[in-house]
């Protein structure tokens, strides 16, 4: 069990790109991490920087007290959990347990009594004897694991693990690895693009865009104060809402359609004229008639388009701005879209037009040209 | 494995045809007349045959100098089979360990596959030259008086050195594939599991490596018994004497210097039969061990 700490890790290739710039962190001993981002944000590539995979270009990584910038991934006392299992294919379920343990000259006797008790927990003890091929792809997962566990090692570090399961096998192994990690109480570093995964399992999120951290903390605080856009639209399915607007005497107003609505906004920065966007979360929508806009409230007019029930709740697709009939100007398909929870039992038809209201503090500002939240 | 329809059903049959008779003309005819000559002696200007049994088979067991010739046989294929995969099989680790230069080393390293074997050997005949040979004058450095062609041991040695060269692109070109076939991950994996890179490669890569090796064993036994025929021919400068030959050489001598096609056969015969057991043990023995992926 250690701690991780990351000072200003980048990493560069041959051709001169920059794959990860500039990373600093500090992860606590026991904590699980999750790195999270889209496909070539360098989360993976951070992930194995840290197990000693690829080269560290520039900065330094400790893994407890010791730089392990050096030192080779088999002598930096962590075990990686592939997106792909990488199971040794010629060894025994047993076999590819002990590989790590016997090279580490690890006794005979403490091997056994490790593996069965790794074999008890991940509930593999059945397969002991079988070659990985027997197995299914969740059995395969869960020996991966048990690989993991086994070596007892001071940080766990994830890759996609989950990736090549299906959904139902994906969300019980999340559960599992959660449950797993915080009986072990190792330090964890998990890398997904799974936004929900990274939300339901992290105790910290680190949301990386472009080699970059976008920003870090944990789950909650990260979904109700998204420091970008891109967090902003990155976590939450579906994702918060966008709204491109424009302050005139401290009001937003809407870019597209002057009369379909606008918030109060205040704020230091807020120069008349200039851009902003606004982001809301689908579920902060309440309809107009049952809370009237007070001051700083945003006040929206949409037109329906789909209603996409899933079961607990449903999804309204909107464009903003209602239709020639009631405010005179035409809906068309440039107008920004909205997303709008509604509850189950709502029964909307495509092309009805609503009012919605979201109360101003769940209303988040953002600079239009740098993405960056604006704090209020 | 997907069925196949066809419209007619003499079509698969006319489509194996030229298939199946370039194996019946080539292999069961000449194999068929083999078996057949070799209870005959015939009379070498063509004009009889008398059936004598296995009195061929007899003869050439009893001789002092087929037995010689088999033992020589045998060291032969044993050493130029282990020194062409071992010596491929570094060079493919090496190869692979550089990725980016791989190409070019490998399309290097390939060039000697595209040379015909008795071109092999009278490449590998320059180098051993008396008068020119680089290798003679290397090997005089050390004090070794080498006369290839006079000297049994000399005339061995250049043999195996020529047949080895030879085979080692073909066996380098399927190891480096073999390598690059297995799984980034896996490698990775064993990375992190085992910080010998020697140990990681007996107990990863090479076993992920056993069914290539396996495929090669075979091609390159055979190659060894068979295929280093014209290397021979040109290393003895078609003047057999007292110099090392092999068995395929010895049915060739046999047959069509000596015109003793009744030897000779049998001679074919008793090779096609330990060909036959040594692959059937190579599939018996070594393929039970082999994982496929």
């Amino acid at each position: 069990m250690a701690t991780i700490s990351l000072e200003e890790v980048r990493k560069i290739y041959a051709g001169g790109v920059e794959a990860v710039k500039g990373v600093s962190m500090d992860i606590a001993d026991g904590e699980f991490i999750v790195l999270v981002g889209p496909s070539g944000c360098g989360k993976s590539t951070l992930l194995r920087m840290i197990a000693g995979l690829e080269e560290i270009s520039a900065g330094t990584i400790r893994i407890g007290d010791r730089v392990v910038n050096r030192i080779d991934p088999a002598d930096r006392d962590i075990a990686m959990v592939f997106q792909n299992y990488a199971l040794y294919p010629h060894m025994s379920v047993y076999n590819n347990l002990a590989y790590g343990l016997r090279n580490r000259g690890v006794p005979k006797d403490e091997i056994d009594r490790r593996v069965k008790e790794a074999a008890r927990i991940l509930e593999i003890g059945a397969f002991l004897e079988r070659k990985p091929k027997a197995l299914s792809g969740g059995q395969r997962q869960r020996v991966a694991m048990g690989r993991a566990i086994v070596r007892e090692p001071a940080a766990f570090l994830f890759d996609e693990p989950l990736s090549n399961l299906d959904a139902k096998l994906r969300v019980q192994m999340r559960v599992e690895i959660k449950r797993l990690q915080k009986s072990l109480g190792t330090t964890s570093v998990y890398v997904t693009h799974d936004q929900l995964e990274a939300m339901t399992l992290a105790d910290r999120l680190v949301v990386l865009n472009g080699g970059a951290i976008e920003q870090i903390g944990d789950p909650i605080s990260v979904y109700e104060q998204p420091a970008s856009t891109f967090v902003a639209s990155f976590i939450g399915s579906p994702a918060m809402n966008l709204i491109p607007v424009s302050v005139r005497d401290g009001r937003a107003i809407l870019d597209s359609e002057t009369a379909a609505g606008g918030a109060g906004l205040s704020g230091p920065d807020l120069g008349n004229g200039a851009g902003y966007t606004l982001g809301v979360r689908p579920e902060h929508f309440v309809p107009a008639s049952e809370r009237p806009a007070g001051p700083g409230d945003l006040s929206l007019t949409v037109t329906t388009t789909v209603l996409e029930p899933v079961g607990a709740e449903s999804y309204l697709y909107a464009t903003i701005g209602g239709d020639s009939a009631t405010t005179g100007t035409v809906a068309n398909s440039a107008a920004p879209h909205v997303v709008i929870r509604v509850p189950a039992a709502a029964r909307h038809q495509p092309g009805e037009v609503l009012s919605f209201t979201a109360p101003a503090d769940r209303i988040h500002p953002f600079d239009k040209t740098t993405g960056k939240r604006i704090p209020r | 494995m997907k069925r196949a329809q066809f419209s007619s059903p003499l079509l698969p049959y006319f489509l194996l045809a030229p298939q199946l008779a370039i194996i019946f003309i080539f292999f069961y005819w000449p194999s068929a007349q083999a078996i057949q000559s070799s209870f005959y002696i015939e009379d070498p200007f063509g004009f009889g045959a008398t059936f004598v049994g296995l009195e061929n088979y007899t003869t050439v067991l009893g001789s002092s100098e087929y037995l010689r010739i088999a033992q020589f046989t045998l060291v032969f294929t044993l050493i130029v089979t282990f020194l062409s995969l071992s010596i491929a099989l570094v060079l493919a680790v090496k190869a692979d360990a550089v990725l980016t230069g791989a190409s070019t080393y490998r399309s290097l390293l390939m060039w000697v596959y595209a040379i015909a074997p008795p071109v092999a050997g009278l490449m590998g005949i320059m180098f051993f030259d008396q008068h020119i040979g680089p290798l003679v004058d290397l090997a005089a450095l050390f004090g070794w008086d080498m006369r290839v062609g006079v000297n049994y041991y000399d005339t061995a040695f250049a043999m195996v050195v020529i047949a080895v060269w030879k085979q080692i692109p073909y066996n380098f070109i399927f190891f480096l594939s073999g390598l690059q076939a297995i799984p980034k991950h896996l490698r990775e994996a064993a990375a992190i599991d085992c910080r010998s890179e020697l140990r990681r490669f007996w107990t990863v890569t090479l076993p992920m490596l056993a069914p290539t090796a396996f495929f090669l064993l075979i091609i390159n036994m055979t190659y060894a018994l068979f295929d280093t025929f014209g290397i021979i021919d040109v290393v003895t400068r078609n003047e057999p004497a007292n110099n090392p030959l092999t068995l395929v050489y010895k049915v060739y001598l046999d047959g069509f210097r000596s015109n003793d096609l009744g030897g000779s056969s049998a001679q074919s015969v008793i090779l096609m039969i330990v060909v036959l057991v040594l692959t059937m043990a190579q599939f018996r023995f070594i393929e039970r061990r082999v994982h496929y992926g």
